[in-house]
């Protein structure tokens, strides 16, 4: 599953791999024509409107990208770096680039290409962005209150408008291809003779936009691949016809005590009744963390035995059969979930009689269990590590 | 334009993929104004190595036990994208020296307002966190909010302007 920064890909190769992406960038940004400043204002007044044809079909090429390699479980997209949001900072810093755009006729992007093969103009640009960015930062203590201020989050667009992530990206193809044509009639009215438009055939047109929109409409009907997974799990009737090994409280409660080195408490309630009171040696997370790299190492062992202890036994299920799905096996639920251990271990409640000879055995075992798993509680709270360890974060943007 | 450019549609799909293979292979997006970004603090940090550690736009970045700020992701990509282009216009045959402007303003005009949009690039770029790279192409990418409002106001106050600036790009001898 990608990406493969930092476990598959050390922070050096990342440079060589940085090299040649931005090889690869530098030559399609060059191709389309974004190292021309005339044609990249064309489209601030109508003449060329190639910038805004290659700029959406990139951004909806590699977005839907993004989310059918999620969809098929290839990208890790709870890892991937989404550009925090600070949201004032954003619209002013990007009216101010507007402004920019219009006089200078790049961005620091195409400047640098065009400065490549040879534009006077773009190499001024890029003098002229440097001295901004000195002047920004002898600055930056004056305006570090509003640089710093309504900072929302790596929010993602769909979750700010409330819709779905596949609703959102087919209604973006749809703008995107609706603009294509407006747009073609706007440059050929503006520009009847040279309108880039005219020099390459109409079916590029058509088979652009319908491409665009087949994948649009594969993406309004493509569910993202943890929902779907936890939805499966989830599901009463998958889960009936899919039994899961169950643990007693009492044998867990004697392998607890018997520091039995080959078995694994995960531990799946939420946090807050987790802090207050957890099984010695268990490991906290939510279902939907299951799917973390991070927990490799934790339930990854093939010969520890994984006891999952939930908030009930329903919950306990949906993450064994999750941790199944995803292919860790050696796994058992406790029966009654954390509770049942809770009443029958911990809490002093006088064993209600069978009438079985092992009553006295059982009662006895019950107690001793109870003093000795309370002091390995206490202890285990003195001293620590409760969640596995995440990763090194994925440092971004510009 | 001594050699036609490429299909945009082609050269969108194209740069979509190569932002996709840089999401999926290392898990951030493309940029280019932090590696302008780099250079200035690299600059400043050899210039003024105690003005640097002080202030507090620049001691994030430079300091005891800190790499170089030019050993960082983005000054290798920004690298390849130069070579990159230089490639393109090596095959392409659009390698040459020159100037381009409106037809209504002289060169040096030009250099001027190039260096001034870049300056305001350089602001926008610092308050925004990216350019149009970084922040609006990358940041759609992976439906990043900041993604689509940077890129909203980039070309929204793009549109506003554009009607005080045509003098710059249309010009008195434009065809219309």
């Amino acid at each position: 599953m990608g990406p493969f920064v930092p476990d598959l890909i050390s922070d050096q190769l990342n440079l060589v791999v940085a090299l040649v992406l931005g090889i690869a960038f530098g030559f399609v940004l060059e191709q389309a024509g974004f190292s021309s400043s005339r044609r990249l204002a064309g489209v601030f007044y109508g003449y060329d409107f190639t910038v805004l044809r290659v700029f959406f079909t990139a951004a909806a090429t590699a977005m839907a990208g993004v989310l059918l390699l999620g969809a098929a479980g290839l990208l890790d997209l709870d890892v991937i770096f989404v550009n925090p949001t600070w949201l004032a900072p954003a619209i002013v810093g990007g009216a101010i680039m507007g402004v920019g755009f219009l006089l200078g006729g790049y961005c620091p992007g195409t400047s640098v290409c065009a400065a490549a093969i040879g534009k006077v103009d773009a190499m001024a640009f890029v003098g002229g962005g440097l001295l901004g960015i000195f002047g920004f930062a002898e600055v930056y203590p004056r305006i570090r209150t509003f640089d710093e201020s309504t900072f929302l989050g790596p929010i993602k667009v769909y979750q700010s408008l409330h819709v779905p992530a596949g609703v959102f990206a087919f209604l973006l193809i749809a703008v995107a291809v609706a603009a294509f044509v407006v747009t073609t009639r706007i440059e050929r009215r503006v520009n009847p003779s040279g309108a880039p438009s005219l020099r390459f055939p109409a079916a590029s047109h058509r088979l652009a936009g319908a491409g665009l929109l087949g994948v649009g409409v594969l993406l309004l009907f493509t569910p993202d691949y943890k929902g779907r997974l936890l939805a499966k799990v989830s599901d009463p009737a998958f889960a009936a016809a899919h039994p899961v090994k169950v643990m007693t409280v009492d044998e867990l409660a004697f392998r607890i005590v018997d520091r039995e080195p080959r078995l694994r408490i995960v531990d799946v309630r939420d946090p807050k009744a987790f802090a207050a009171l957890a099984l010695p040696g268990s490991v906290n997370g939510s279902v939907r963390d299951l799917f973390g790299k991070e927990w490799r190492e934790v339930v990854g062992p093939l010969h520890v035995r994984k006891v999952i202890v939930g908030a009930d036994e329903a919950q306990e299920r949906t993450a064994y059969l999750l941790l199944h799905e995803l292919g860790y096996e050696n796994l058992a639920v406790l029966e009654g979930g954390f509770p049942a251990f809770e009443r029958t271990i911990l809490e002093p409640i006088m064993l209600v009689s069978t009438g079985s000879r092992w009553d006295g055995d059982v009662r006895r075992f019950r107690e001793s269990a109870r003093t000795e798993i309370l002091r390995m509680v206490k202890e285990a709270k003195a001293s620590g590590q409760k969640k596995p360890k995440k990763e090194k974060k994925i440092q971004g943007g510009c | 334009m001594s050699s036609r450019y490429m299909n945009p549609y082609l050269a969108g799909f194209l740069l979509g993929m190569v932002l996709l293979a840089t999401i999926f292979v290392t898990g951030r997006g493309l940029g280019a104004s932090g590696a302008l970004k780099s250079v200035v603090v690299a600059a400043v940090d050899g210039a003024a190595p105690a003005h640097a550690e002080r202030s507090a736009f620049y001691s994030h970045y430079v300091g005891p036990g800190k790499e170089s700020p030019l050993k960082a992701w983005l000054v290798f990509e920004v690298a390849g994208v130069l070579i990159g282009a230089f490639l393109s216009g090596l095959v392409s045959d659009r390698l040459m020296l020159v100037t381009e402007a409106g037809p209504g303003i002289s060169s040096r005009a030009r250099w001027l307002f190039a260096a001034a949009g870049g300056a305001l690039f350089g602001i926008g770029a610092q308050l925004a966190r990216g350019c149009t790279s970084g922040a609006a192409l990358s940041g759609m990418a992976v439906l990043s909010t900041a993604g689509f409002v940077t890129m909203l106001a980039i070309f929204g106050t793009g549109y506003l302007v554009a009607w005080f600036v045509r003098g710059l790009w249309l010009g008195q001898k434009a065809e219309r």
